[in-house]
């Protein structure tokens, strides 16, 4: 038990990345035409968050996972019923706003004081995960914002891997410029870490981890506390969808030498 | 009257300031010069004598926070440079560069400051007051955006403003001072791929990428992903192009499908990967829907081959779109170049 982690994974509810978007402005915002009707995802770089918390958990006995999701109770459910089957956690939910034009700030103070009253939760042993950004707002900031509200000043960044050792030091891997990677020595916890890909492949769907992680989401679920996101004084003065079209080419009538001829042309004009 | 700070950095060199730091001086300059603002440019760095000569003809106040502990990024000492930079310029808006370094920490600067942020900004406009524009969605949706709260922080996506090219010279330096907290990370270093391996060039003039199609059944009922990976990497060592993929194909080695053994994750582009800023672009096996096409937002001309003639590249997202065999074109298209080196 040496190891024990506490690992809270912090993940929004995206759009089905195969959706079309379209942006609408309503009376508080903008928003997304149908968004509460469009299939949602866990956010996919979030995923990947909780898979390596749920690995690093399973290799560390004692660990426990929670999943904090900021949504509306409905869209949470719905996502649920998938990532439940995936690997064993305990939901978080906090029933709130769906979509990426809220202001970061707001949410960070509503997932940080979440975290901050988790029953249990030793802050000594904290290691707080989600993904690097969001696929919804995408600004990378929401994780570095909570863990400076929960005083955490060991965060990394686009993380794709963690050793953790036998005396609770960890190395860490983070993306930097050119493909390369930073490789990082923490002495342990507590400590923010933003995924970025990390290494694991999505877990198979199992059942029987649905079935038990259901058992407490249901009831997390229908006690989820209610919360509204501060504008901050963020403003939008336009939303609207990249107009460029291209004026394609369909080339449909060369040989792969004539082709290979045009783009050895092209690759190589000025 | 806005003030306007710019946050620097130098490379792994040590030495000099990163393209990107240079851009975003270019920003802030052009800020300034519209707003009529001061400027002050804040350097990090472990020896700051030639970052700062390099900003001599920049017109603006300097400060630096340096020594050994910024030699590299790190999030606690970093963060302490940026807050003591941003409270001794005592700026209204704060420009920085939205590489690695300064994305780990910019935020929980904003914070400590009690100000707001915003990232991956790629222009500045407004015609009084200040606006930034950004995506959302990853890539799919842009906006226009102004905050009424100060500091306000902006990172700027790389390649969105000319890098600053002043005459070096001597120019005056104020040293502001840091008080570090105690260090619970070290630093080993970089871990980069073997030469042969290192497929990410953001510098590159092109991107290729490769689709899932590149592992499927060929016309003869087998695949062929090692014949794939000698022609992807041909081109790659012929052209110095940058090598972007679809996730599908990154996520086949999960799968215990045939793999290219050089592609990663980090190759990812799209809905779930990067979005890089090339001149040109040639896609080759995957195809043109949105969640790949956001990958390719930043991409100046656009080429595919695919041998669906219905692929979604057909429907405006690229320049020209070849219907045939990526990997006939692909050979015929190594042998030009290897001939024209030759």
């Amino acid at each position: 038990m040496a190891n024990a982690l506490q690992i809270v994974v912090c993940a929004g509810i995206v759009p089905d990345p195969l959706q079309t978007l379209e942006p609408i402005t309503g009376a508080s915002g903008p928003g997304l035409k149908n968004e509460m009707v469009l299939p949602a995802v866990l956010d996919p770089w979030a995923a990947s968050a909780l898979y390596e918390a749920a690995n690093l958990a399973a290799k560390n006995p004692g660990s426990k996972v929670w999943l904090v999701s900021l949504g509306p109770k409905a869209k949470l459910q719905q996502v649920m019923m998938t990532v439940a089957q995936k690997v064993s956690f305990e939901l978080v939910p906090v029933d709130g706003p769906i979509g990426g034009f809220t202001d970061a700030h707001a949410t960070a103070a509503v997932l940080a004081e979440t975290i901050a009253a988790l029953p249990g939760l030793d802050h000594t042993r904290l290691l707080l995960f989600g993904g690097w950004e969001s696929a919804t707002r995408g600004a990378g900031v929401t994780l570095q914002l909570i863990g400076e509200r929960l005083g955490i000043t060991d965060q990394f960044q686009g993380v794709d891997q963690i050793d953790l050792r036998d005396d609770g030091s960890f190395e860490v891997l983070e993306r930097v410029e050119g493909g390369k990677h930073q490789a990082s020595v923490c002495v342990g916890a507590p400590a923010v870490l933003g995924w970025a890909t990390g290494n694991l492949p999505e877990p198979r769907n199992n059942p029987q981890i649905g079935m038990a992680n259901m058992r407490t989401i249901m009831p997390a679920l229908q006690k989820a506390r209610p919360a509204t996101l501060a504008a901050n004084g963020l403003r939008y003065t336009s939303v609207s969808l990249p107009k460029q079209q291209r004026d394609t080419r369909v080339v449909k009538d060369k040989t792969p030498d004539e082709i290979a001829s045009e783009l050895v042309e092209w690759i190589g004009a000025k | 009257m806005e003030s306007i700070l710019v946050l620097t950095h130098v490379d792994e060199g040590g030495s000099a300031l990163t393209k990107a730091s240079l851009e975003a001086v270019t920003a802030g300059k052009e800020l300034a010069a519209r707003l009529g603002a001061s400027l002050t440019i804040g350097i990090v760095a472990a020896d700051r004598t030639t970052a700062a000569g390099a900003l001599a003809s920049a017109g603006a106040r300097l400060l630096t926070v340096s020594g050994e502990a910024f030699a590299q990024p790190r999030y606690a000492s970093d963060a302490a440079a940026c807050e003591a930079l941003c409270r001794a310029a005592n700026a209204a808006i704060v420009l920085a560069p939205g590489g690695s370094r300064f994305v780990r920490v910019a935020a929980g600067v904003t914070h400590r400051l009690g100000g707001v942020i915003d990232t991956h900004i790629t222009a500045i406009g407004g015609a009084e007051g200040v606006e930034a524009s950004r995506w959302y969605y990853r890539q799919r949706v842009e906006a226009v955006i102004s905050r009424d709260a100060r500091p306000w922080f902006l990172l700027l996506d790389a390649g969105t403003h000319t890098a600053f090219a002043g005459e070096p010279g001597a120019v005056d330096v104020e040293q502001v001072a840091v008080e570090l907290p105690a260090m619970r990370t070290t630093v080993s270093g970089l871990r980069t791929p073997m030469k042969d391996a290192q497929t990410i060039r953001p510098d590159a003039n092109m991107l290729l990428v490769a689709g899932a199609g590149w592992t499927k059944k060929q016309p003869d009922g087998q695949t062929h992903a090692a014949e794939a990976g000698a022609l992807i990497l041909g081109f790659l060592h012929a052209t110095g192009a940058s090598l972007g993929s679809s996730k599908s194909l990154v996520d086949q080695g999960g799968d215990n499908q045939p793999v290219l053994p050089f592609l990663s994750h980090m190759n990812q582009i799209g809905q779930t990967g990067s979005t890089p800023r090339h001149a040109k672009g040639l896609s080759t096996c995957c195809h043109g829907e949105e969640p790949h096409v956001v990958g390719w937002r930043f991409i100046g001309e656009r080429r595919a081959i695919s041998l669906d003639s219905n692929c979604g590249w057909t429907r405006g997202k690229a320049d020209v779109v070849y219907v045939a065999d990526a990997f006939q074109v692909m050979e015929k298209v190594n042998a030009l170049l290897g001939a024209a080196k030759a």
